[in-house]
């Protein structure tokens, strides 16, 4: 993976709350056996016509918006469905980051492995990111990683959480495997005190 | 003593740690019991062959075969034919990963395939006190056996698969008691749609929640199941309930359990699990059940939802813009207007299926309730049990054939029209009341417009061909 630490990028606003992972990438895209090839699919039935045409009524569509790097996204983004594809797609469609009030637990794990930072604000931060995008798309904003700030055109800065062993990951471009087979000592040492509660192959 | 009061949640959570939190890393937790399937594992297992890993415990590990699977009947040979050639390809990959790293794994096919969450309980692996994962969201349902069990992604499923370990940071616990007894034709699916309605889809996030109460201790293992499946609708990783003498006779003699003198002392351990007299939660929320009727959805999250006779809110009636904005957009899809009832409305397809609502006492209630009556002319029915094994026990009570002659598909096992991957989808517009536990656009099928509900009102919805108050046509002396 490669390292995040700085960017600078134009802002995509999707003022909608509650958006679940079935519309960042619908089930029938699921069967694929790889990450990649995903962003063509992304938003993929608010996005496109059944003829392959863009939607017309889908701001993300707007030629202001292409090529955008941080979505603003409406509160609870990401809710529904386990699946990694969704940040895999978010990724393929070119965001690096997502900004929202809150994130649902598993898609905020998933998009932090692998390098979508989902961007945590307040209600008011939010709603100042999506009027600007709007009312201006030609700004930037910068994302500092390091420095866990996001930073706006007029020079404020406001800064969001991420929990260290994420950013750490990030900020090195290492992956969280490692760390965990690092430990094989430790969950051989908890395997032998506990006794194992269920063996699969005794009902294969 | 009340210091040292322990939640079920963090019993069960400490005795997994492999490693404590740190200020700079999560906790290491040791996992029980991972369940994998063909959909959100195919990565997973590139990235094991791609660093050289094995699988640590395959022996703690199972796969099944149940989201791309397809649940039309089978063929002359007895097989079920897969013709979406991606879903073959996956399914092949799938079988190939398991062979290669040692993994059981139930077939399509095969006698005891099934949706993973139906599987898992119904072979006795699924236990109290254990950590569950699976790559699938619903994996939450394995809480109703006082487990700590959740959906992670695909990265984590390898993180599990080679060192059987994960990283997590300590969620928060939300008590929600539900006091009362339900009325005849109310129903666990019921409580946790008036639930989700309460708490909305966001409202769970970030913490884990056990369900307690006198109308919880009142249900089967497999309304516990229904509850626990759809924390996740509420934002919640996971959702737990302490088990009791209704959890040991479920596990009793399956055939992962333990046995003989091995069961009594698991019960006598697992009867240690249970929250703690005056042990703190975060958060609380109360439902009354008697005070509950049946729940249906409106709108395009499982939090729209409402008791069945009420009335579509008004997007002009809510407190701020983004809900005004959220509701019209959902209304739109639905293709509802502000202030109409939802009973009466005509519908076009009735889903019974899904890891929320397929085990055998789903289909003994809406056997029970479609006996003698037809499915409504232009109305399509489709009855998908949980997994083979279900199937096969409605068959042996006859079920099947009271769904047939009703007019319904009698189906294979399997996700199937939840995710409307498979083929078994809706067409664009149509509506349906399904017992599943999504009716986000488009989740049944581009277009689709979902109801959800407890079996028995899809079951009404499905012989009146509109939506209607199962209490209806409920016999209580049938009960």
């Amino acid at each position: 993976m490669e390292p995040i630490r700085k960017f600078t990028g134009r802002l995509a606003p999707l003022p909608i709350n509650d958006i679940d992972t079935d519309q960042i990438i619908p089930a029938r895209y699921l069967k694929t056996t790889d990450k990649l090839g995903l962003g063509q699919a992304c938003f993929n039935d608010w996005r496109w016509n059944e003829d392959g045409t863009p939607k017309a009524d889908f701001i993300l569509n707007q030629p202001q918006y292409q090529g955008a790097e941080v979505l603003v996204a409406g509160n609870n983004f990401g809710c529904g469905s386990s699946r990694e594809h969704a940040p895999w797609a978010l990724l393929g469609m070119g965001f690096r980051a997502v900004v929202s009030t809150y994130f649902a637990d598993i898609f905020r794990g998933n998009a932090l492995k692998n390098g979508l930072l989902p961007i945590v604000v307040d209600e008011e931060t939010k709603q100042q990111l999506i009027s600007l995008a709007q009312e201006a798309p030609e700004s930037t904003v910068t994302v500092d990683l390091e420095a866990q700030t996001l930073t706006l055109p007029d020079g404020r800065s406001v800064t969001f959480p991420i929990d260290p062993f994420s950013r750490y990951c990030l900020l090195n471009g290492v992956d969280q495997l490692g760390f965990l087979l690092g430990l094989d000592a430790d969950v051989s040492a908890y395997e032998a005190a506990n006794p194992q509660r269920v063996n699969t192959h005794i009902v294969a | 003593m009340a210091a040292h009061a322990k939640t079920l949640f963090e019993k069960v959570w400490d005795r997994h740690i492999v490693r404590p939190q740190t200020p700079d890393t999560p906790a290491v937790l040791y996992i029980d019991l991972h369940l994998v399937h063909e959909v959100t594992s195919p990565q997973a297992f590139a990235l094991l062959r791609e660093r050289g890993l094995k699988v640590r415990r395959p022996d703690r590990t199972l796969g099944t075969m149940d989201h791309s699977t397809p649940t039309t009947p089978r063929n002359e040979l007895g097989i079920i034919p897969v013709v979406d050639a991606q879903a073959q390809k996956q399914l092949e990959q799938f079988t190939k990963n398991c062979q290669d790293f040692g993994i059981p794994l139930y077939a399509l096919g095969t006698a005891k395939q099934g949706i993973v969450h139906v599987i898992g309980p119904e072979q006795g692996l699924t236990q109290p006190g254990m950590t569950i994962v699976c790559g699938d969201s619903h994996t939450s349902t394995h809480g109703a056996f006082g487990a700590l069990a959740f959906g992670i992604g695909t990265s984590e499923v390898g993180h599990v698969l080679a060192t059987q370990t994960l990283l997590q940071y300590k969620p928060k616990t939300m008590a929600v008691r539900v006091d009362g007894r339900l009325m005849p034709g109310v129903t666990a699916k019921d409580i946790i749609l008036g639930i989700i309605a309460k708490i909305g889809v966001g409202g769970g996030t970030g913490y884990v929640l056990e369900y307690m109460g006198e109308a919880i201790r009142a249900l089967s293992m497999e309304g516990r199941m229904t509850i626990c499946n759809m924390s996740i609708e509420g934002g919640a990783r996971a959702g737990m309930v302490a088990p009791d003498d209704t959890t040991f006779e479920y596990i009793a003699g399956r055939p992962a359990a333990p046995q003989g003198a091995d069961f009594d002392r698991a019960v006598a351990d697992w009867r240690t699990l249970p929250t703690d007299e005056g042990a703190a939660f975060d958060a609380e929320v109360t439902l009354n059940a008697d005070e509950l009727i049946p729940m249906i959805t409106y709108g395009t999250n499982p939090g729209m939802g409402m008791p069945i006779n009420g009335f579509v809110p008004d997007p002009d009636k809510q407190p701020t813009v983004d809900e005004r904005v959220a509701l019209d957009k959902a209304l739109t899809y639905m293709g509802l207007r502000p202030n109409e009832p939802l009973l009466g409305k005509k519908i076009d397809v009735v889903f019974v299926g899904s890891c929320t609502n397929s085990r055998i006492s789903d289909l003994r209630e809406a056997a029970r309730m479609i006996e003698g009556r037809k499915v409504a002319e232009g109305v399509r029915m489709l009855v998908v049990p949980g997994s083979q094994q279900v199937k096969a026990q409605a068959e042996r009570e006859g079920l099947h054939e009271i769904f047939k002659a009703a007019g319904a598909e009698w189906r294979e096992a399997g996700c199937s029209m939840c995710i409307a991957m498979n083929g078994d989808q809706l067409a664009p517009g149509q509506y349906a009341v399904s017992t599943s536990n999504r009716n986000f656009e488009g989740r049944q099928g581009k277009g689709g417009r979902t109801f959800l509900a407890s079996p028995l009102t899809a079951v009404a919805a499905a012989v009146t061909g509109v939506i209607t108050d199962p209490r209806e046509l409920y016999e209580p002396a049938l009960a």
